[in-house]
């Protein structure tokens, strides 16, 4: 029974159940579009797989998603929802923008620097939502997705500013100075044959870790996870919730904001005039929730998101339409969440 | 309270035999008999996960037994659903409500058996029936009442209505008086009266000893599974049936050392609060307890003793007045440097304050100590001591099942997770421990468990405040006796001199020596 009880207890189990079925559910509509599904998951698995570069590609895609990732199940873990890791990023990407258009240093300060001013701005971003949760009250997911929305119209405020914006029309930002940029050594470039590859995936890799450390062995995590569970609990024991609260999501936005800085000094380079959200920071909440909110889990559940993202790039290719891929990702949420009501009823009777 | 008989022998109603339930290995019922005449009450008494609860399920058709016959007025029945034992006449009323709250009564008990009338709910003759029901069993139910105005004592005679409405001539009580006031428990007894002289017959699941005296006519006894016995309830005194059911002699009196009080340790000053509402609810209490001594605080519910408790442990903030904590004043002051200064608390709501259910035993038992350097250097925890703190304390408490340490304490039972407070509270060893509501919803060994290492506390030579709205407890713990109402103490005396009319008296707003 107790090896039968924790297969049960097992999220791995259900996650991958909820993968297949995901599979299956885009397999569908795909028929209903006419398009064989066998041929477009094959370009899918193909479009990643068949050259070392599309491997390294799918990484780059991966690498603020892993950030934004964390960033959301940092927050599941201290018992806030930050839906608002979209803005987060995006001031992320903008701070980044403006320190690595504006300030000509050297690589050793300036990726420190764009990096750090990227961090503190998301940090920032969380932290008034924060402030305004613990003083006034506020619901935190209202406050997060006006603040995606700030955020939205601030950055295109700021790509139309005459001394960062691109010089001869265009409705984006110069591009960032060479020594801002994270690309890894021209002869990495080279050899991969992929201009994009960066560092961008060990800050992740690294990220990650310290993230779960921070959680599972640190007073202040013990603190936070401790607020996260049982708030009353927490305060009773002494806990400063308010203060945990507030840490939490500054620690949470400052991660969105780093993804921000990946994206934007690895591979886009420029902040380009929105037209829509770009949604990193709602992928986000898709990586977390595959990875069952273990921040070492969101580097796989990453890595698979952004295989699928590049991958699904060139479904275009087959004329299958690129939206599958989000049709699939929906899917293995909807299940996911689903299994835990039925590890519920699994469980459920067990006990006498 | 006094139980009117009303057993028909002759008319066996329920028969259960050698019933076998078995949950993959762990056996829940281990060949259990059971068997219920007309016009009985039956108490099935048990500590918590003896299989009280395991075996109605089974006769109410929530389970299927993995072996055992049950007969029902004579022939042999299969119960496959809790419809099919409606249909045979057996109905349950559960310990937790399950009650649509914006509904009324009568609504609430028509659910899904609605009676019509054309394309209508036949809402009028339902309300009838309903009337005449509660009249015939004199329950005092307004059929129109809605379920979120009632009391919690009302609510449950609305399930009661629910099972009758429905035909049950053997209703299943689970627990019923967990959350009921004294005065609520007496009515019900009574009400259990009224349906027996009826011809119904009444399956008690508790494990109040107290009740069974009163209103049972026999009672059976589980202990891990196991059936024990069949008593008749008028042949034991409360300590034997506690002694079969725990498996051992049970210690009602606490043994007590004599020791003068000494210093005064807390001393609360013309306190004023508020509630949650923003009404005032301390109006000037004073309060003082010494080493050595147990300072019981009794009182109604709602007389402000849950206020100056969270004032006292720094989750509210006070209006005015002083608080001294050996000497120093304290009013005001933050949850840990409370506990900095030597208070400590046993929560009354376990769940809600006690403990971080989702955290490990052994996280939970350094909820106030996680940041000394016995626990953590430098803000990283350290693991093995955090560890074999928890081993050490799971040995010495008698904390339940062994080895523990990494399980969520969401998945101990209550008694555990109450031992796992009580075990991180006392060793905290602070100079002032508040005990409240310390043993409610435990059974008879986990009560006698938690009064011991009360007492203990007290004679260590520390102080101990004890609120509680159990009366006994408080009289037998107690060293000095305080009474709360409305918001400031009425009257208080040695804990020896102490009798339950002059108590109950007071907290009722009497003076004590009217």
């Amino acid at each position: 029974m107790n090896e039968k009880k924790s297969i049960l207890n097992s999220n791995a189990l259900y996650t991958l159940i909820a993968i297949a079925i995901g599979f299956l559910v885009g397999a569908l509509f795909l028929l209903v579009a006419k398009i064989n599904p066998i041929e477009a998951y094959t370009k899918l698995f193909t479009g990643v797989f068949s050259k070392p570069k599309f491997v390294v590609w799918a990484v780059i895609y991966a690498s603020p998603l892993i950030f934004t990732g964390l960033s959301v199940a940092f927050s599941f873990k201290t018992g806030v929802f930050n839906i608002g890791a979209e803005g987060q990023f995006v001031v992320g990407t903008l701070a980044a923008a403006v320190v690595g258009i504006m300030v000509d240093v050297p690589a050793v300060i300036h990726i420190p620097l764009c990096i750090l001013a990227a961090a503190a701005a998301g940090s920032i971003w969380g932290s008034v939502v924060g402030f305004l949760k613990v003083k006034k009250g506020i619901n935190e997911v209202l406050l997060f997705i006006m603040f995606n929305w700030i955020a939205f119209y601030l950055s295109n405020y700021v790509v139309n500013l005459e001394v960062i914006h691109k010089e001869g029309g265009g409705e984006a930002t110069k591009d960032v100075l060479e020594s801002a940029k994270i690309l890894l050594p021209q002869s990495v470039r080279q050899l991969t044959g992929c201009s994009n590859v960066n560092f961008g995936i060990f800050l992740a890799i690294i990220a990650a870790v310290v993230i779960w450390f921070l959680i599972n062995k640190t007073t202040i995590g013990y603190q936070l996870r401790a607020v996260g569970f049982n708030r009353n609990a927490a305060e009773y024991g002494g806990i400063n919730a308010n203060r945990a609260v507030m840490t939490a999501m500054a620690i949470s936005g400052g991660l969105a904001g780093l993804g921000g800085a990946v994206q934007l000094l690895g591979m886009s380079m420029r902040v380009s005039q929105f037209a829509t959200q770009e949604s990193y920071g709602f992928q986000g909440i898709t990586v977390a929730l595959i990875a069952g909110s273990n921040p070492i889990g969101c580097i796989f559940s990453g890595l698979f998101y952004g295989a699928m993202k590049y991958g699904g790039s060139k479904l275009s290719l087959i004329n299958a339409p690129s939206e599958v891929v989000d049709i699939i990702m929906g899917t293995i949420i909807l299940f996911i969440a689903v299994s835990h009501v039925f590890k519920k009823l699994a469980l459920k009777g067990k006990r006498g | 309270m006094g139980k009117t008989s009303h057993i028909d022998e002759s008319t066996v109603t329920i028969q259960m035999k050698d019933i076998v339930k078995k949950f993959g290995n762990f056996v829940a019922n281990d060949h259990i008999n059971l068997t219920v005449h007309k016009g009985e009450v039956h108490a099935i008494l048990g500590e918590n996960g003896a299989g009280k609860s395991t075996l109605m399920n089974v006769l109410y058709g929530l389970y299927r037994p993995t072996e055992g016959e049950i007969f029902v007025n004579g022939k042999k029945v299969n119960i496959d659903s809790p419809g099919k034992a409606i249909e045979l006449g057996i109905g349950m009323v559960h310990q937790h409500f399950m009650l649509v709250q914006p509904y009324t009564i009568t609504e609430n008990i028509i659910l899904g058996m609605e009676p019509v009338k054309g394309l209508q709910v036949d809402l009028a003759s339902a309300r009838q029936k309903v009337r005449e029901l509660s009249e015939k069993y004199n329950m005092q139910v307004d059929p129109d009442a809605k379920i979120e105005d009632i009391s919690v004592g009302m609510q449950q005679r609305a399930e009661i209505l629910k099972v009758l409405y429905r035909g049950a001539d053997i209703l299943i009580l689970d627990e019923p008086t967990a959350s009921l006031t004294p005065q609520e428990i007496e009515e019900l007894i009574e009400i259990i009266g009224h349906l027996t002289a009826d011809g119904k017959s009444v399956i008690l699941i508790t494990h109040k000893l107290k009740e069974i005296k009163a209103s049972a006519d026999y009672c059976t006894i589980i202990r891990q599974g196991k059936y024990i016995r069949t008593v008749n309830v008028e042949d034991v005194t409360e300590n034997e049936l506690a002694s079969m059911m725990v498996g051992r002699d049970v210690e009602f009196v606490v043994e007590k050392k004599n020791i003068t009080p000494g210093d005064v340790v807390l001393e609360v000053k013309n306190l004023h609060g508020k509630d949650y509402r923003g009404t005032e609810i301390l109006k000037g209490l004073n309060l003082t307890v010494r080493k050595g001594e147990i300072v019981g605080l009794a009182g109604v519910d709602g007389n402000g003793q849950t206020e100056l408790v969270e004032i006292l442990t720094g989750l509210r903030k006070g209006d005015s007045g002083e608080v001294y904590m050996n000497g120093e004043n304290v009013f005001n002051w933050t949850p840990r440097a409370l506990f900095k200064k030597g208070i400590s608390s046993i929560p009354a709501d376990r769940q809600k304050h006690g403990l971080v259910l989702e955290f490990s035993v052994a996280e939970n038992l350094i909820l106030q100590n996680f940041a000394e350097p016995e626990f953590s250097k430098k803000g990283i925890l350290n693991k093995k001591s955090i560890f074999d703190h928890a081993k050490e304390l799971i040995a010495k408490f008698d904390i339940r099942p062994s080895g523990c340490e990494e399980r969520p304490a969401g998945q101990l039972s209550g008694g555990n997770q109450q031992k796992v407070i009580i075990a991180r509270e006392v060793t905290n060893d602070t100079d002032l421990l508040i005990a409240v509501n310390p043993t409610r919803g435990l059974d008879v060994g986990a009560i006698e468990f938690v009064h011991k290492y009360i007492v203990e506390q007290r004679n260590k030579n520390k102080a101990v405040l004890l609120v509680s709205f159990e009366l006994d407890e408080i009289m037998s713990l107690s060293d000095r006796i305080e009474v709360i109402f409305d918001g400031t103490i009425k009257g208080g005396m040695a804990g020896k001199d102490a009798d339950e009319n002059t108590l109950g008296l007071m907290m009722a707003g009497g003076n004590q020596h009217e």
